[in-house]
């Protein structure tokens, strides 16, 4: 473990332990539900954040994993009569076989082309759930997966299905975290800043791109999954640019290309939409305004921002000074 | 027959309002590689200001120079106070313009409400063109007739104008057009305010056909996206070609095979993409 790496695993312990203590914390159940929002969507935001903050990779469709994900799962355990568990695998490993697909298609192009291939592919996702209405019931959505009784835990309870939740989260923390470490994350870090030089070097910078992709997809579809097991219904929305964009922001606002921004920027966007939306009707206003404002007052996310902070106070310099959006673009001479 | 030559036409008129949108699009992400996500909401904007203006007296000529200047000084406004500020930072831009596309988008519900709004036709161009059997919406035929004659027209401005020059040049190699003193901090809110002026006319021209709903931008702006990528970036004659392909493959689409229409428009990008990823025309990948 490197040193800069210590704090971080402190702070993550510190926020485990936050997080198991959060049902004694907090009694009330709608508390707990929308901590259970967080998690599902830092799951969401952490996965993006693979291909945005560590690859470079900027993608404006990764609602599609999540949508298509949450449509399986309900499809499968309700309107084709398979076993949670099944239904569960099965959504997950399509979706996974979708992030190949997508994969393929978008690294085609780098940069803002692969922005406009992922949004134009996701629009084909949402156009289908939206206009397919004899499969997905249209606009009306699909619903009535009951949440499983894994071990004869009843889910339903929404302490229980918290802690549900809150595995796949610590899964996605680590096992992200160790993909980024890996040698195959260090090379798509490589890949993102200096990709003539990886491939002069004789890395296969397509190959190192693609599998990122697919295991974002993956952990997209994990959060697809509980995203359906939460809401217990699905509609076209899952699947909207919106719900690409609200996770772009969350990454964007937590802080690009850091392990726990992400979680930081979900919790932001959850609590911000579920308050604004107790008062007032203009969330898509809201979000605008927060993303614009962010761009050009906050442009490293916060969780950089409060590190560079602790540098400052601390009369060091700020440890990464790499510019906070990264920069994707590389036009071919 | 007449099946397929009234389709054929429809796609025509369709593709013909790809165009203008699409055309717009493709100048201000080939010259500043902006990929300006708000470019469906100004058309929405424009379709919505149009109605207010036809609401408030004005011909519908009149609005559609109202729409178009409308959005144009709209662009200029927010090129100069936003998007000035972040040369060179590509993600920035997408997400300031996402975020302003979201404001514009919300503001239109707020002001308009949700309801959709139909957009009277012009008298003048009302009823039906007749051959044999085959009628055919005389506006449709305008429609058709104005998009040709745009592309004719910024085929002038780019290959005979000094500004159009200037413009190539910025395409081909922004470094080097500088280089040799091409003022870009002029050309580029010109471009930016012309091709806002052209997705705020598009608008309010397309309103007869479309009508005018909540939603109208995130159904569009892929669209551009798709033209753009099938065609080949920067290019005009790509968004013409890809404009018209689109066209065709929605109004066949939506007549034969209703339920996936949306869908099946995507699937040219996605063989072209496989088979040739600067687009149809394009020199450049995206």
């Amino acid at each position: 473990m490197n040193p800069a790496s210590r704090p971080q695993a402190v702070l993550a312990l510190l926020a485990i332990a936050a997080l198991l203590a959060m049902p004694w914390l907090v009694t009330s159940d709608y508390y707990i539900n929308i901590a259970t929002q967080v998690v599902i969507a830092a799951i969401l935001a952490m996965s993006l954040n693979l291909l945005v903050g560590f690859g470079g990779m900027i993608s404006l469709g990764h609602a599609s994993y999540l949508g298509v994900a949450a449509y399986l799962t309900i499809y499968l355990s309700t309107h084709a009569g398979l076993g949670s568990l099944a239904s569960a695998l099965i959504a997950i490993a399509t979706t996974t076989l979708l992030a190949m697909l997508f994969g393929y298609l978008a690294l085609r192009a780098s940069g803002l082309g692969l922005l406009m291939i992922t949004l134009a592919l996701g629009q084909i996702l949402w156009g289908i759930a939206y206009r397919w209405a004899s499969l997905t019931g249209g606009d009306n959505g699909l619903g009535g997966p009951v949440r499983p009784r894994p071990f004869g835990i009843d889910l339903m309870n929404p302490t229980a299905f918290f802690y549900f939740t809150l595995i796949f989260l610590v899964l996605a923390a680590w096992l992200i975290s160790r993909f980024v470490q890996s040698g195959l994350g260090q090379s798509l870090q490589g890949a993102r800043d200096q990709p003539r030089r990886m491939r002069a070097l004789g890395y296969n910078v397509w190959m190192v791109q693609w599998l990122s992709f697919v295991f974002a997809g993956f952990w997209g579809a994990i959060a697809g999954m509980l995203y359906a097991y939460y809401h217990q219904f699905v509609s076209p929305q899952a699947l909207h640019l919106t719900t690409s964009a609200e996770t772009l922001l969350m990454v964007v606002a937590g802080g690009t290309g850091t392990l726990f921004g992400p979680v930081v920027g979900a919790a932001l966007v959850v609590i911000l939409k579920n308050v604004v939306s107790a008062y007032i009707t203009r969330w898509l206003m809201l979000l605008g305004v927060v993303f614009v404002a962010i761009v050009l007052f906050m442009p490293e996310g916060i969780v950089p921002g409060l590190r560079r902070l602790r540098a400052a106070m601390k009369m060091q310099p700020a440890s990464s000074a790499r510019s906070a959006l990264p920069v994707t673009e590389e036009r071919p001479t | 027959m007449n099946f397929w030559v009234i389709q054929g036409l429809n796609g025509l008129a369709f593709g013909s309002l790809l165009f203008i949108l699409a055309s717009g699009f493709s100048l201000i992400f080939g010259l500043m590689r902006i990929v300006n996500l708000s470019h469906g909401a100004y058309f929405m904007l424009g379709a919505y200001v149009g109605i207010s203006a036809m609401a408030a007296g004005a011909s519908f000529w009149t609005a559609i120079l109202i729409g178009g200047i409308a959005i144009g000084a709209l662009g200029a406004v927010i090129e100069r106070l936003i998007l000035r500020r972040l040369t060179g930072q590509p993600l920035a831009q997408v997400l300031v313009t996402l975020g302003i596309a979201f404001i514009i988008a919300d503001a239109c519900v707020w002001i308009w409400t949700g309801d959709p709004r139909p957009v009277p036709m012009p008298r003048e161009l009302a009823g039906a063109f007749r051959v044999h059997q085959l009628a055919f919406p005389i506006y449709r035929l305008f429609v058709i007739g104005i998009a040709f004659a745009l592309a004719a027209a910024l085929w002038f401005l780019l290959e005979r104008t000094r500004l159009g020059a200037m413009i190539r040049a910025g395409v081909d190699d922004l470094n080097m057009a500088r280089a040799i003193g091409i003022r870009t901090s002029v050309l580029f809110p010109v471009v930016f305010c012309l091709g806002s002026a052209l997705a705020g006319a598009g608008g309010v021209l397309a309103g007869p056909i479309l009508s005018v709903y909540p939603g109208l931008d995130t159904d569009m702006l892929p669209l551009a996206l798709v033209v753009v990528i099938l065609g080949g970036v920067g290019s005009l004659l790509g968004a013409f070609v890809g404009s018209l392909i689109i066209g065709f493959i929605y109004s066949y689409g939506q007549a034969l095979f209703p339920d996936l229409a949306y869908m099946i428009l995507f699937l040219p990008m996605v063989l072209v993409l496989t088979l040739r990823p600067t687009g149809l025309f394009g020199r450049q990948a995206i």
